[in-house]
């Protein structure tokens, strides 16, 4: 059974993290070199990371699927990243964002680990600007602000829509510079595959070359993830069509514990799903609630009129009405919560009744077209784009999508699993969003991880493992992993089924969004735990896998990951199941309270579960973290 | 309005280019697809013409793709002569079956450009434009070692131009479309968005010119004002970041001529 110490420091909770760092151990800067280091994935964390690991002297080892590390997904996020600045003067500081990130998080994350994120967020935002992100400014030449959910300060710092995509490309340009250097090795179009367990320790990966097919075995010192997260379990989703949990769920079945699974996001604001081909789904950032008003029609029968034709007396702006503290920039799960409930009053907006209105017109009375479009500008094009409509002459129609995984491998403090050596970074982790993220908190902990905390705790680690003491990529353990994957892709070529592999994921993400989705139940729940199963047997049963393995093979490679998804959706509704209460994201029908609020049940479920592998076929063992709140008083969720 | 016409389908025939590997030799394959709901997009087209080939026993059409709105820089589609299609200030994945008519015929081709070699169908190997980046795509600032963000204020009007420039999403069809395969508006981008910033004034000549010299030997044309780099760029880049580009290269390699070499530049107290 796994041991899961959280290794949270003792003392008062603003001074644990630098306490931590002077008392952890270090590695001698002669002996860095000496030690070799994998990052898979090149977002913010893993980009970050690769680059700050190698300016401090470690040898460096990138692997990324992509072509090029610049197009992790990181690069789509759109709104912005949070800092405790203050630079507002609005009465900011790191014990709100912590605390607000706590509250957000429905108190099901760490303290320790929120508070140090609320600590380096202010030198995330210094190291940015360094490196020559051009955020937003001010004419006085000093950084702009706005605002975002579930906060009632301005701390979220931006590049007008792209601010995920200046974010990765400041760390892309880090880490370009230390490939230049040699101190990053950089291996692209590389999928990992599986992970090396040497003598309990995690010590290498195995690859396939996305284009050649070769099987390579990589041996080293400590392995870190920061692959993301794995929403396109659902199929339609925000995420990149490439987005998977291979690297997650293969060190899972190697032995890293999965904390919280079903610990989803549901974003609110997504352009509405049009028809069964389509492949995903597109985000329109949470920055348009700081300046949208969200509304449906009070009455059924005006949901299929044109908007601007329903007078002002006959809208139902609920968020406003529902949350008059909050309204619109109410957090991401009630906000979607409550879309979902108009709708299924019969007051949504649109062919299928699957929408509400983002309505600017009161904006552009404010700001002027202009001045919404200096702010928007973007997202309003891609509005267009997808839809054909102009979000200026008529509202947009948006709905709740997949956005964010706040689950994933358990990590303690030092974000090493409890297989020691595996370092987790990003949405790749469990750690910081509790069973909710707030808006603009997912670039901050990405880069969090990799440019402040993976680099001081990986040393610690280190430092225990002689200099020159990683197996060779020759000993048995590589060897008997190669082979399985090698096996694994013969296998796929070899059934030439009748079905191709996108039927299975577009049929597995109906099962998880009616079972698993934005509210869920123990009967919804159990019927996708009866389906899944029979449809993992189909699909290894009758797969269609053309090609062969030797070139690049789109469709092989997206078989492993579909393989993938099919056994963790499965994890993702039996921890919903085992998990009786309500909180965040996860919402049970049979937990809330009258007005529909989450209730959660503090003295059972206050705890992280961790899900270990028992081997095929056998039910998962769910340990338990508990969590403790010596800082902060545990309460229901007010927003009103 | 997307939903009137969602109901009129269109069917439409794609003109492939089919190539196996680098070195062997390609060829064009009409496939029919038919029936296309006008919102659906160019890709997801492809998707379902690609699940069709391989229930047929063929083998799909590989084609890079991955975030599908617009921001990533994978997809890379020369569609009917156009790198990233009819569309302007769009990319491949933000082109739409509505773009086409009912019988059209559509030509689809890779990005063709002697520093993108051809990998399989429609995919390219575009590594050449992470190489130019590690040559001096950055401002050397190491984790941990940056002042107070609001130490180094930056004109508004000088941030939204960076800003500009910064929006390249490195895909590539600049050169694609350029007749001279020029990855200049590329440079120019980066170059310029670390060149209109304090930060980036260290290292601006040195920047430039390393970048230039590797774009060069890497094999991309030189430019000749053209323009078209900017009509195919899907963040429509302007081509007034190449003058720019010009201008501080001219700059960096005069000074760089005429400036002596500082004696012991790594002369330290020993």
């Amino acid at each position: 059974m796994a041991t899961l110490d959280s290794k949270i420091p003792s003392g008062p909770l603003a001074d644990k993290w630098r306490k931590h760092k002077t008392e952890i151990k270090l590695v001698n800067p002669a002996n860095k070199r000496k030690y070799e280091i994998i990052v898979v994935g090149a977002g913010l964390a893993g980009a970050s990371a690769a680059a700050t690991l190698a300016e401090l002297g470690y040898r460096v080892k990138n692997f990324v699927f992509h072509d090029s590390p610049r197009r992790a997904h990181s690069i789509a996020a759109q709104g912005g990243i949070n800092a405790a600045k203050n630079y507002q003067n609005d009465g900011d500081s790191v014990y709100r964002l912590f605390y607000d990130t706590i509250k957000g998080g429905d108190y099901r994350a760490r303290e320790a680990n929120v508070h140090r994120l609320a600590e380096v967020s202010v030198n995330i935002i210094d190291q940015c600007v360094a490196q020559g992100v051009p955020f937003a400014r001010e004419y006085g030449g000093l950084l702009a602000n706005r605002s975002f959910g579930g906060a009632q300060v301005s701390r979220t710092f931006y590049a007008r829509g792209q601010t995920g995509q200046q974010l990765l490309l400041g760390a892309y340009s880090a880490l370009s510079r230390m490939v230049g250097a040699g101190g990053v090795e950089l291996h692209t179009n590389s999928e990992m595959l599986d992970l090396v367990v040497v003598g309990g320790h995690a010590k290498g990966i195995i690859v396939r070359d996305l284009i050649t097919g070769e099987i390579t075995r990589h041996a080293a010192d400590a392995v870190i993830l920061a692959t993301g997260g794995y929403g396109n379990v659902f199929n339609l989703s925000t995420y990149a069509r490439q987005s998977n949990a291979t690297a997650i769920w293969r060190a899972y079945k190697r032995g890293a514990c999965f904390a919280n699974p079903c610990f989803t996001q549901i974003h609110p604001t997504c352009i509405p799903v049009s028809g069964d081909y389509q492949s995903k789904l597109t985000l329109m950032s949470e920055s348009l609630r700081n300046d949208g008003r969200i509304w449906v029609p009070k009455n059924k029968e005006d949901r299929r009129k044109d908007p601007n034709s329903i007078p002002e007396a006959d809208r139902d702006y609920y968020l406003e009405r529902m949350y008059p503290s909050f309204g619109n920039l109410a957090p991401r799960d009630i906000a979607s919560r409550a879309a979902k409930r108009v709708c299924d009053e019969g007051r949504g907006a649109g062919e299928s009744g699957l929408g509400v209105y983002l309505d600017f017109s009161d904006a552009i009375r404010r700001l002027g077209e202009a001045g919404v479009r200096e702010r928007y500008g973007n997202l309003f094009d891609i509005y267009h784009e997808i839809t054909a409509e102009s979000g200026y002459r008529t509202p947009m129609r948006i709905y709740p999508a997949v956005h964010y995984t706040m689950g994933g491998l358990w990590v303690d403090y030092n974000l090493m699993s409890n297989l020691p050596g595996l370092f987790v970074l990003g949405e790749a982790n469990f750690s910081d969003h509790g069973a909710n993220r707030l808006g603009a908190s997912a670039l901050m902990q990405g880069l969090a991880d990799g440019y402040f905390v993976v680099p001081y705790t990986v040393g610690d680690y280190l430092a225990s493992q002689k200099p020159g003491s990683r197996p060779s990529p020759d000993a048995p353990e590589f060897r008997e992993a190669a082979t399985a994957v090698t096996g694994q892709t013969a296998h796929f070529l070899g059934i030439n089924g009748r079905e191709p592999v996108s039927h299975f994921h577009k049929r597995l993400g109906k099962i998880m969004w009616d079972g698993c989705g934005m509210a869920r139940t123990a009967a919804t729940l159990q019927k996708a735990l009866a389906e899944i199963p029979p449809l993992r047997e189909e699909f290894w049963a009758s797969v269609k896998v053309p090609g062969s393995a030797d070139t690049l093979n789109q469709s092989l490679e997206q078989a492993g990951r579909v393989g993938d998804f099919l056994e963790l959706g499965e994890l993702m509704c039996r921890d919903a199941l085992t998990r009786e209460e309500s909180c965040g994201g996860h919402f049970r029908e049979e937990h809330q309270y009258p007005d529909g609020e989450c209730k959660r049940d503090d003295e059972h479920f206050a705890h992280v579960a961790a899900w270990e592998y028992q081997g095929a076929g056998q039910t998962p063992r769910r340990n338990i973290e508990p969590l403790q709140y010596e800082f902060v008083k545990m309460s229901v969720r007010n927003y009103k | 309005m997307v939903a009137a016409n969602s109901s009129q389908s269109i069917s439409v025939t794609l003109r492939v280019w089919r190539q196996t590997g680098p070195f062997q030799p390609g060829r064009f394959v009409d496939y029919p697809a038919r029936d296309l709901n006008p919102n659906m997009s160019f890709l997801e087209m492809l998707d379902v013409v690609n699940d069709g080939l391989t229930v047929a026993g063929d083998e799909p059409i590989a084609f890079a793709h991955d975030c599908r709105e617009g921001i990533c820089g994978t997809c890379s589609l020369t569609i009917n002569g156009k790198p990233h299609g009819p569309g302007q200030g769009i990319a491949t994945c933000q082109t739409y079956v509505r773009s086409f008519k009912d019988g059209d015929i559509i030509v689809v081709e890779p990005f063709r450009a002697r520093a993108f070699p051809l990998v399989r169908d429609l995919v390219t190997d575009r590594s050449a434009f992470d190489k130019i980046q590690q040559a001096g795509g950055f401002i050397s600032v190491r984790t941990g070692a940056a002042p107070d963000a609001n130490s180094i204020p930056v004109p508004k009007p000088d941030a939204e131009l960076a800003m500009d420039a910064a929006a390249c999403i490195g895909c590539g069809a600049c050169v694609a479309a350029c007749k001279n395969s020029s990855a200049m508006l590329f440079v120019a981008a980066k170059v310029s968005q670390f060149g209109l910033l304090p930060q980036g004034q260290a290292e601006r000549d040195r920047r430039v010119l390393a970048m230039v010299s590797t774009m060069d030997g890497l094999g991309f044309g030189n430019c000749t004002n053209q323009y078209e780099c900017s009509a195919a760029c899907p963040k429509l880049i302007s081509h007034d970041f190449i003058a720019r580009l010009n201008r501080d290269y001219l700059t960096a390699s005069l000074r760089q001529a005429f400036t002596p070499a500082p004696a012991g530049a790594d002369g330290g107290a020993g």
